[in-house]
């Protein structure tokens, strides 16, 4: 195996609808910020890797478009997924342990304002049984929230508290949309948006972007001073039908930590992407994260959801604080699908 | 199809062999920076498109940025409302709710001054003359009806000028 690293991160300011900028202006100052940080340009990079849906733009091809704001001429290596960025990670990371590239940069998008987003995203279930149904991605999660209180597996209190503490950690985010110091008493009051879910268990409605880029051994400590070392990823997936899940827990989080080696050392910090607080405890859980663990520090996708970016940001955010020093060991999480469905967990460390 | 044992109160029932799921979305496109300033130039009857600092190629309509330098494009050059047929094809099917006769030309017109053609329709010729290099300008609507779309061209039409040799819009085909 060799050692790869994220060596460096950028992300948009992510808002409710950034409406001036289509995709590529979006993203184009981010890959400049992005190389710019490592001290590179766009030659060196062997591999270009993507993660976008043409669902959310209401255009197809839209991704073959997005490429223009990297500038692919001469003829360059590239790849696209129709999930999160953190699944270009993985594919990047494939491609980078097979020999084929030194420097990959991975990027995503995704702006949730063009369309309505919980009707988009219904389009992802499977087409006969609930596609007809239009059930949005809210009222899914509503289901599975409904299922924990009656397991047992959460309560509203603790929900409350995941929201709390991930608008007061995204005080500090430059990047969020949704900060702000509050008590989770006072957010219990609130009037129920989607029963048992309150507003604050969602997360916002976002457009943004992210770029990260990868190295591997020596050129990543040529390109970083600290690099972020993947010292295990693996992503694992359940059925598309509901029905057949135990929506309470997340065996496939679970297996996925088990497979990157979360547990075999210490945790600093996770960032985890839950677009909705009873999915924290339920991640949490499923990788056994303890008390001592900071649990998203960035205000996680609580703070800021931008779709098919939010987890290649979990990324990014836990990169960054390896390479900034706040922590040695982090743990990354990603997910994809209707009440976490799919999940990729990234063991990061320092040296 | 792989044959299936059913209950006996569902044997002779007809099969559901298909079904139909009608499903709609409405989105709202943003035309973003560059998009948004060529459009508004167009309701002044103006084209202006970009140019990239790096390769100085003209991008009309432009995107914001050079696709082949990855860079923004922000210098503007006003380009004029004639161009060149680079490849054009000749429509013989109905769509667009019938709203052309057919046969009808679409081509692809590289603009004076500019790197990238853009689609429009070749009308005032009969489809069988249209040719490669063919000169072209604009016929505008009216002025009342001039809007932030390319739809402010009604088409192209020939205007007379010898055909361009290849030459001058090879690189572009």
């Amino acid at each position: 195996m060799r050692d790869i690293a994220i060596v460096s991160f950028a992300q948009s300011h992510h808002a409710r609808a950034i409406s001036t900028h289509n995709e590529v202006e979006m993203l184009m100052p981010l890959l400049g910020e992005a190389m710019g940080a490592a001290g590179i340009t766009k030659d060196r990079v062997d591999f270009v890797c993507s993660g976008s849906s043409d669902y959310l733009a209401g255009q197809p091809f839209s991704f073959v478009m997005t490429l223009d704001a990297f500038g692919p001429w001469p003829p360059i290596s590239e790849s696209h997924v129709d999930m999160d960025g953190a699944w270009a990670v993985y594919e990047a990371w494939v491609k980078m342990q097979s020999g084929h590239a030194d420097i990959a940069l991975v990027y995503a998008y995704g702006k949730s304002s063009p369309g309505d987003i919980r009707r988009v995203l219904s389009r992802q279930l499977d087409p006969y049984y609930l596609q007809p149904l239009w059930p949005d991605s809210v009222a899914l999660a509503a289901l599975q929230a409904r299922a924990g209180l009656d397991a047992g597996t959460f309560t509203a209190e603790q929900m409350a508290e995941v929201a709390a503490r991930s608008r007061r950690a995204a005080v500090d985010n430059p990047f969020a949309q949704l900060a702000g110091d509050v008590e989770a008493a006072t957010l219990l009051d609130a009037p129920d948006f989607l029963a048992p879910l309150k507003m604050h268990d969602c997360a916002p409605v976002s457009d943004g972007a992210a770029v990260l880029i990868l190295a591997a051994e020596d050129i990543a400590r040529e390109l970083s001073d600290r690099p972020a070392w993947i010292r295990g990823i693996d992503h694992r997936i359940e059925p598309h039908a509901l029905g057949l899940r135990d929506l309470t827990t997340s065996a496939s989080t679970r297996l996925a930590g088990e497979k990157a080696g979360v547990h075999h050392g210490e945790v600093d910090l996770a960032e985890l992407h839950a677009p909705f607080t009873h999915q924290e405890l339920i991640l949490s859980e499923a990788l056994g994260l303890g008390d001592g663990v900071s649990i998203n520090p960035s205000g996680g996708a609580l703070g800021a959801n931008p779709v098919m970016a939010a987890g290649l940001v979990r990324m990014g955010e836990a990169a960054t604080r390896i390479s900034r020093g706040d922590a040695n060991r982090a743990v990354a999480h990603a997910t994809s699908g209707p009440c976490l469905q799919q999940n990729l967990v990234c063991v990061l460390e320092g040296e | 199809m792989a044959e299936i044992t059913l209950p006996p109160r569902l044997e002779g029932v007809e099969p559901v062999r298909s079904i139909r799921v009608p499903a709609s979305i409405h989105y709202r496109y943003t035309a973003g920076e560059a998009s948004s300033k060529f459009l508004r130039e167009v309701a002044k009857k103006r084209l202006v498109g970009q140019q990239c600092p790096l390769c100085k190629k003209v991008y009309v309509p432009p995107r914001g940025c050079c696709p082949t330098d990855g860079v923004p494009t922000v210098g503007e050059v006003e380009l004029k409302d004639t161009g060149t047929i680079t490849s054009f094809c000749i429509v013989n099917v109905p769509f667009m709710q019938n709203l052309m006769e057919i046969p009808y030309v679409g081509a692809l017109i590289l603009l004076d001054g500019s790197d990238l053609p853009i689609m429009h329709l070749i009308q005032e010729i009969p489809a069988d003359q249209v040719v490669p290099g063919m000169r072209v300008e604009a016929v505008w609507v009216p002025d009342d009806e001039i809007g932030p779309t390319l739809e402010s061209i009604k088409y192209f039409r020939p205007n007379g000028e010898p055909d361009a040799p290849l030459e001058t819009y090879k690189e572009h085909v």
